[in-house]
């Protein structure tokens, strides 16, 4: 709060005025400084509509230092002759008689105020030889208020539990609240993006009666990996360059034996209704352990194991979790990603029934517009691309992989021959860095993300 | 997925009709296909080596269509055009058959015991009286290194050699001879070279260089003579000069010699039925029920649709008598087709995947969590409300992350090791989730101090007991950085977590830490958390040498319990 006096002061000569006042004219006649009024002013302005003020600006002359100088004892030039002895002096000056001195008579009109009686050229004159300076001068044009008062009671900041006990607030004014600026950030931790976006699929999984795979093995042999699919031991996703191996533990060692001799032969001889890929299939390839390059793996041990159930019950299973390639790395592919995938087996379930389910987990993720591409897959006939309309993009985009799982990896495993088994997978991060518009997948997942973006992330509804 | 580059034009000249880009690519799409890539040799070099370079180079419009992995019989302009023309039904699906050279014997191509110890198979046809224009040649030629590059595996399962048959006389020998007994003058060289010169001379060669170690180390190679003694080839890695292709020749003998007779044969058979329509291979035929791909499609078509859709596909099928069969020829380029399965996805994509009616299966089931799953969600939630914030790190990492930085012997681990990573980041699968914490407040030193973080995810441990000699264990670690180091925050956070598992403090049946020794932590500021009894985890003040090796200048503590006890 200002000085009260001073405060007073200027609400007794706003009174007095029909019209408003000028801070910078209050200022001279109070003889206080200037910034003293605009404090008063603000002050006031604080307590609501005692007064109102405009900002206004206006220009003006002043002198310089050594314009005052010469304002005061007169231009250099008529010093130096003033200055000269009547006795001692070259004949040459005394043409000078009578001295006028120009430049003092026109320093002494601007120190007066008068500034406006000298031409612009004359002005600007004496900028030049720096005597002068044009400042601009802020002040207020003060006018009184909706609820203009002379006398001003203090306003309170904030409701203590005292005024609430006394009941004093009911006579107190209140400072006014500033509604323009933010609230002070609450203190707490924050969840991932890329992990709220999974908390959602596996929301949308369970509202559809899908149950959760165990997928906590990150390391596979080849066999459940590959093998247990169909995929034959020359496919190039089992190359150095495309899949982790393992060293250590290098082999796995244990294997359903009856299993595994069905899965050799159907790629090496053929059965189940199939010519298989007639080759030399070895037992050491299926042995290698890598880092799963899908979830798929974990789908063929629990169809596996749903095969060994004494009857078949249908089953919908899901999982979200991670998968490892040995991939060159670029904006969008990292060598661990998530993998989001669904897997019903049923009777005479059919690919109509596939393109209808796809079509209702996508609804829930807020995509509507769905067409399917045919593909090609090692373990699964027919294989369909998902492709979804993408409204920003204007364009069909990829948004995942889909089929029905081949006789060639059921049968083996012992499930009827009537089942058919449906699946479709997408990866957890692409969907999540379209939403979230983020270009390169480094900025999402990894040590190098920035916190203030994990801090920043909204809550995650796919369907918004 | 191989990509398939052909002339616009060219291919709709073939095709019969011009279409706009968005029909072509509406038709790929439709097939299977896509169309990745509008370009021109132009566009490809002034992108890749800067426009002077692309001066005067042609800018005919080159459609780029990527194909599916398994349609081999796609990978050239003849095979694309065969497919998509009976697709639309403007041809009929082609029937290939063999014929016999009218004057003389079929040829012979004798395989030597020799070769089983280095590339033991070869197959070999003569395709008869062709005509070569120049883009014949170039699209023959293309199809070779495609089908190199895919099927063959980088020739390393099976590789094509093209000779003209008029400057050599069978029959042919294919053998294995010891390297410095192989002499000859290979494709485009003015002298002759035996096999040892011809390998030093290919080291530098930007193509031919990785296709040496195919059988570089091997005691003998493989090579194949006329009866003249005259050099065809040594396979994998390059033909003879003498017997080369040229757009003059007339009859053109292929031979392709392999690891894997099967993709040898279907290699072979992609040669002879792309460029000619004299060709050994029968046909062989299935025969299925409409009833079987109504049923997995989900359709319901006459057996007479059913067959005109497969036809379509260039799989030529009549129904049968009992008018509920279909006898479906297989054509020797649909190699592709193993199982019935295969048919009933060619009448799918005949019939149009969206063109399926979208049904709702009728199975039953009661939605399950994951136990582990659950708890880690839950608990998820109770640590942001805690006020530390999630990190998601990675889980594989280098040998250091997890053994030095942290000031411990990578074999008191237990870690599993990668074999073949490309950089240090893959090493091994972490056995600790800190390092990766650590390196993440290492990334954010400029935000604002405290840091409170954490994360529930899985480690990688070695065990013995499980198949693949591994498990994953999901922990639960947390770090608090900040100017003191914050032990009593990290304290308060196990004991909030142990109330949220109804777990009191105490010993026995509760939980209680004692003073441990750990050199990852500060000596004397490092406990052992035990609960119900169990040692879970440890909790402390991060070693100094700990701090610096992360790249951190201020005091740390941590938390790391395994919550796989509190299922």
């Amino acid at each position: 709060m200002a000085d009260t006096g001073l405060v007073e002061t200027l609400l007794r000569r706003v009174e007095k005025v029909d019209g408003g006042l000028d801070s910078q004219d209050v200022a001279t006649s109070l003889g206080v400084d200037h910034q003293a009024i605009v404090g008063a002013v603000k002050s006031l302005l604080a307590l609501g509509d005692v007064i109102s003020a405009d900002q206004r600006s206006s220009k003006h002359w002043e002198l310089t230092g050594e314009g005052c100088e010469i304002a005061e004892q007169g231009s250099h030039e008529a010093r130096v002759v003033s200055s000269i002895p009547e006795e001692g002096m070259p004949q040459s000056q005394l043409m000078v008689e009578h001295l006028e001195d120009l430049v003092r008579d026109k320093l002494l009109l601007v120190q007066k105020g008068q500034a406006s009686q000298l031409e612009e050229k004359e002005k600007n004159e004496l900028k030049k030889r720096k005597l002068l300076s044009e400042v601009t001068v802020k002040s207020y044009w003060i006018t009184k208020g909706s609820c203009f008062s002379t006398t001003i009671t203090k306003q309170e900041t904030e409701l203590t539990p005292e005024m609430i006990a006394s009941g004093s607030w009911k006579e107190k004014k209140f400072k006014p609240y500033n509604f323009e600026a933010l609230g002070v950030a609450p203190d707490c931790g924050h969840l991932h993006p890329l992990m709220k976006v999974r908390t959602q699929f596996r929301q949308i999984f369970l509202e559809m009666g899908f149950t959760e795979m165990p997928t906590n093995n990150f390391i596979e042999s080849s066999f459940w990996n590959f093998d247990s699919l169909f995929q034959p031991q020359q496919h190039p996703a089992r190359d150095q360059h495309d899949t982790f191996f393992l060293s250590d533990p290098a082999q796995a060692h244990e294997f359903p034996q009856d299993y595994l001799e069905r899965v050799r032969k159907v790629h090496s001889e053929g059965g189940f209704g199939s010519q298989g890929y007639k080759y030399d299939w070895k037992i050491e390839e299926a042995q290698k352990n890598i880092l799963r390059t899908h979830t798929t793996a974990v789908s063929a041990r629990m169809l596996y194991k749903l095969a060994q159930q004494e009857k078949f019950t249908p089953v919908k299973y899901f999982s979200i979790d991670r998968v490892f390639r040995n991939e060159t790395l670029d904006a969008t592919h990292l060598a661990e990603f998530h993998q989001i995938e669904g897997v019903v087996a049923d009777y005479g379930l059919t690919l109509g029934d596939l393109m209808g389910i796809l079509h209702q987990f996508f609804n829930k993720l807020g995509i509507t517009k769905l067409r399917f591409k045919p593909a090609y897959n090692p373990y699964t006939e027919p294989s369909m691309e998902v492709f979804s309309y993408h409204e920003g993009l204007k364009k069909w985009v990829e948004v995942g992989n889909s089929g029905m799982f081949r006789p060639e990896m059921l049968l083996p495993m012992g499930l009827p021959e009537g089942v058919t088994v449906i699946a479709w997978g997408l990866s957890l991060e692409r969907p999540t860095m379209i939403k979230y518009g983020i270009n390169n997948i480094r900025e999402l997942v990894g040590h190098k993300v920035n916190l203030q973006m994990v801090y920043d992330s909204p809550v995650c509804r796919l369907d918004s | 997925m191989p990509t398939v580059s052909v002339k616009r034009d060219l291919l709709f000249h073939a095709l019969g009709r011009t279409y706009t880009d968005e029909e072509f690519d509406e038709l790929c799409f439709e097939f299977g296909l896509e169309l990745d890539e509008i370009t021109s040799e132009k566009d490809i070099i002034s992108r890749e080596q800067g426009d002077t370079k692309a001066e005067g180079a042609s800018d005919v419009i080159l459609y780029k269509i990527d194909v599916p992995a398994n349609r081999y019989d796609l990978l050239c302009l003849e095979g694309l055009v065969r497919g998509l023309q009976v697709f639309k039904q403007k041809m009929e699906a082609p029937r290939y058959r063999r014929v016999s050279p009218a004057s003389s014997e079929p040829q012979r191509l004798v395989i030597t015991e020799e070769t089983t110890a280095v590339r033991p198979h070869a197959v070999a046809a003569v395709l008869r009286n062709i005509t070569f224009t120049q883009e014949r040649y170039d699209s023959f030629i293309e199809l070779q290194e495609k089908l190199h590059q895919n099927v063959c595996r980088k020739r390393t399962l099976v590789a094509i050699g093209t000779h003209d048959l008029d400057t050599i006389s069978g029959p042919f020998t294919y053998t294995a001879k010891p390297p410095g007994d192989i002499r000859f003058k290979p494709l485009n060289q003015a002298k002759e070279y035996t096999a040892q010169e011809l390998m030093s001379l290919y080291k530098t060669d930007s193509h031919l260089r990785h296709y040496l170690h195919i059988i570089e180390d091997e005691a003998v190679y493989p090579v194949i003579y006329d009866s003249n003694g005259i050099v065809l080839s040594m396979p994998p890695i390059i033909n003879g000069d003498h017997s080369k292709i040229s757009l003059n020749t007339k009859n053109v003998f292929i031979e392709c010699t392999a690891t894997d007779l099967t993709k040898a044969k279907i290699v072979l058979d992609m040669m002879v039925t792309m460029f000619c329509e004299y060709c050994e291979e029968p046909f062989t035929k299935e025969t299925l029920s409409a009833d079987f791909i109504n049923r997995k499609v989900g359709i319901s078509e006459s057996t007479e649709h059913i067959a005109q859709l497969l036809t379509k596909m260039c799989l030529r099928s009549e129904v049968m008598s009992d008018g509920e069969q279909i006898e479906v020829e297989i054509p020797p380029t649909r190699s592709d087709v193993i199982h019935a399965c295969d048919i009933m996805e060619d009448a799918a994509m005949a019939y149009g995947f969206n063109n399926i009616p979208r049904t709702t299966p009728r199975t039953y089931t009661i939605a399950n969590q994951l136990p582990l799953n659950k708890l880690s969600e839950l608990l998820r939630q109770d640590l942001a409300a805690a006020g530390f914030t999630e990190a998601l790190t990675f889980a594989l990492c280098s040998q250091e992350d997890i053994a030095d930085k942290l000031l411990k012997n990578i074999s008191e681990t237990r870690a599993c090791r990668i074999s073949n990573p490309k950089t240090a980041e893959f090493q091994v699968a972490r056995t600790t989730l800190l390092s990766g914490l650590l390196k993440t407040v290492a990334a954010n030193r400029k935000m604002p101090l405290p840091l409170r973080l954490f994360e529930i995810s899985d480690v990688v441990l070695k065990d013995e007991s499980k198949d693949v000699g591994a498990r994953n264990n999901r922990r639960l670690c947390a770090v608090y950085y900040n100017k003191s180091p914050g032990f009593e925050v990290i304290h308060g956070l196990m004991d909030r977590v142990m109330q949220l598992l109804e777990i009191k403090p105490g010993q026995g049946n509760g939980y209680h830490i004692q003073a441990a020794d750990d050199s990852t932590f500060f000596p004397g500021r490092c406990a052992e958390i035990f609960a119900c009894g169990k040692s879970i985890g440890r909790l402390g003040v991060l070693h100094p040498d700990v701090i610096n090796r992360f790249e951190l200048t201020m005091p740390c503590s941590a938390l790391d319990i395994d919550i796989e006890h509190f299922l």
